[in-house]
């Protein structure tokens, strides 16, 4: 090509660049929202928060919005720090560490705002030749994990599966290697459905040692994939071609569905000594519900933030671009990006209150 | 440093002796420049040092509840820096030997017209990146060492590294030394064979009119003229498998036990590894923890390199 054809392409590619952003600020955006806002937190949630970026963005032309996935911890330091207007956490915010204190007064004047927005099941996934399907009660589910139980044809695995041909296999339970909100929600099922097998704290990282260890959810789902009479746990949307096992709820058993998963939430009480204002929707996830059609294993990762800012358009755009997360659409992006299940219509109900606050 | 400062500079007035004018302006810019890029280098390091000391403090200090899985530091950094050494050792003693044989065979052995190529294959290992290194040794090595690994079992069981029970997955020790074998095996061989090919002809020649074999002349001529060339190859391959982080990070399956059994599920870790497994996650005096393990993984690896020096130094008296 010449020279000239060059700068001819140039030029109008320049020529569209300025018109468009044009069209940008002079608020032919539906919604004349324009501005930068940061977020960060949750690597759980990164999927959905990609997704509800793009649609956001999409939608608000002159928005632009960052999320940076450090982890819960690191995202809720950062909220309270000041460094990000909003924040993701697989966890409510807690006295622990002065936490939720600290958030408070970053708030000030305003009020702090905390809601869940990203319910995920987390599957029990497991590779086992011949054996089709599985069923746990979760006293056999804690001796498997804690090493009490070693071989697949155990009496107690034996006894949930009856007419299943149980294989004398070592079993290899997996458990995630980094620390992470997917451990601490599953060894948080364990230790309140069956205290007395599940002895130890809850945390993110996984306290029994001796196990095979494996590097995200994808880590352990590899390592499944690869080891016969290999178990483990991860985000159900991540499961792909292994077996899930079904957990036994009060007198049935209970597949990870995303019905399930957002039916616990719905289900489950305040934790109200943790909403300090009146727009924190902390939650004491019911591990221990025998409802029908209900799957305790979850992850409930919040959205926090703040009902005013230094200026309103900050103000405004956390609030639009909350307001999305959590509406039906919002809910519908992240359960096809990232597989979570949609919260229901009656908690979208319940939290937007919260969300109008801001600004 | 100022040793080679002082040798520039007396080259310098030699050269602008011998020219009979005044010093150049390009070797004064010379040796400006290297004086300033061994400065830098000498700074940076004093840099990160202090980095980590003064980032590692707060764990030192801290009492042991307030540290990740209520332990003392000590308690938490001794079983990986046992992994680590366990890991980089394994590397090291299947690597070296191997890397003499090839650093051999294309000195000495290879018809000329193969050397080339194999040479240029060696080195292409090193630029294979770590977590390639990482993603075959998961998919491919891990899964395929599970057989003979069962099989460690059985007939040599009696010995503590396999002891077994065998992984299901092969994501164990071995394979991640194994793995970094592989990894640090160019460079280990580049160094050797540098020097091997540089054995003196008159010695090789002697040996051989003497009425030795090759392996005779190789072993009375080649290897003690090479032997500090291995030892500063060795070292530097221990150097790359003690900081090696991707690879082992996505392989082995940690447990923060001390074991040596080396084919079962549950494998100490190693420092690089889980710092990089434990950081995304970590906030507050976690991180202080993890840098405070850097920190030990920093002296590691200067102990290493500077008994390197002092063996190397003691074969080469000058």
């Amino acid at each position: 090509m010449s020279p000239s054809r060059w700068l001819a392409i140039f030029a109008s590619l320049a020529v569209l660049a300025i018109g468009v952003s044009a069209c940008g600020s002079s608020g032919d955006s539906s919604s004349g929202l324009s501005g930068q806002v940061a977020g960060a937190g949750s690597t759980a949630q990164e999927a959905a928060q990609e997704a509800w970026v793009a649609e956001f963005e999409n939608e608000n032309s002159g928005v632009t919005i960052s999320y940076d996935a450090v982890g819960s911890g690191g995202g809720r330091e950062q909220f309270i720090a000041g460094g990000v207007a909003y924040a993701g956490s697989d966890a409510a915010l807690e006295e622990e560490e002065g936490e939720l204190g600290k958030a408070l007064e970053r708030c000030k004047p305003g009020k702090l705002v905390e809601v869940p927005a990203y319910v995920s099941p987390i599957a029990v996934v497991y590779n086992l030749e011949g054996v089709e399907s599985l069923q746990l009660d979760p006293e056999t589910l804690a001796k498997i994990f804690n090493q009490e139980i070693t071989s697949w044809n155990d009496k107690a695995i034996a006894a949930d599966n009856p007419g299943v041909e149980l294989p004398d296999t070592r079993i290899t339970p997996v458990n995630r290697s980094d620390e992470s909100g997917t451990t601490e929600n599953f060894t948080d099922y364990l230790s309140k459905v069956v205290p007395s097998i599940w002895t130890y704290e809850v945390s993110g990282d996984w306290p029994v040692k001796g196990g095979e260890a494996a590097q995200g959810t994808s880590g352990v789902v590899e390592a499944v994939s690869a080891g016969d009479g290999a178990i483990g746990y991860a985000d159900a949307s991540q499961a792909g071609e292994l077996g899930v096992a079904k957990i036994k709820v009060g007198s049935r058993y209970a597949e990870p569905t995303a019905g399930a998963a957002a039916k616990v939430l719905e289900e489950s009480p305040e934790a109200k000594d943790l909403a300090k204002s009146p727009y924190m929707f902390p939650y004491e996830l019911d591990r221990k519900t025998e409802s029908q059609g209900t799957y305790p294993i979850v992850l409930v990762s919040y959205l926090i933030a703040c009902t005013k800012y230094d200026s309103a358009d900050e103000a405004e755009i956390v609030k639009g671009y909350l307001e999305y997360a959590l509406s039906a659409e919002g809910q519908k992006v992240a359960a096809e990006n990232a597989g979570s299940a949609p919260l229901s219509p009656a908690l979208e109900e319940k939290f937007k209150p919260a969300i109008e606050a801001i600004g | 440093m100022e040793l080679h400062a002082d040798t520039t500079t007396n080259a310098g007035q030699l050269l602008a002796a011998a020219s009979g004018g005044e010093r150049r302006v390009g070797d004064r810019v010379f040796s400006n420049l290297s004086v300033g890029a061994a400065v830098t280098i000498l700074a940076l390091l004093a840099g990160v040092a202090f980095f980590l000391l003064i980032e590692a403090l707060p764990a030192v200090t801290a009492s042991s509840s307030e540290l990740p899985g209520d332990q003392s530091l000590i308690d938490y950094i001794a079983p990986l820096a046992f992994g680590t050494v366990l890991a980089a050792s394994i590397a090291v003693l299947l690597a070296v030997p191997l890397a003499v044989a090839v650093a051999l065979f294309i000195s000495h052995i290879a018809p000329r017209r193969m050397v080339l190529a194999l040479g240029y294959m060696v080195d292409l290992l090193a630029a294979v990146p770590s977590i390639v290194y990482g993603l075959w040794g998961i998919f491919v090595l891990g899964p395929a060492a599970v057989g003979p690994m069962e099989w460690l079992e059985q007939k040599l069981g009696f010995l503590p590294f396999f002891k077994g029970p065998a992984s299901a997955t092969g994501r164990t020790m071995l394979v991640a030394g194994l793995v970094l074998a592989v990894m640090i095996l160019p460079i280990v061989s580049a160094v050797a064979r540098e020097v091997f090919a540089q054995t003196p002809r008159r010695l090789q020649e002697g040996a051989l009119a003497l009425g030795a074999t090759r392996w005779e002349m190789i072993k009375m001529t080649v290897l003690p003229f090479g032997r500090s060339s291995i030892v500063s190859g060795a070292m530097l391959g221990l150097g790359r498998a003690l900081g090696e982080t991707m690879a082992v990070t996505i392989i082995l399956s940690v447990s923060g036990i001390v074991t040596f059994n080396l084919i079962s599920q549950a494998n100490p870790s190693t420092i690089a590894a889980n710092i990089a497994l434990n950081f995304p996650e970590s906030s507050g005096l976690a991180v202080n923890t993890l840098i405070a393990s850097g920190l030990v993984l920093f002296a590691i690896t200067l102990v290493t390199n500077l008994a390197a020096r002092a063996i190397i130094s003691r074969q080469n008296p000058q």
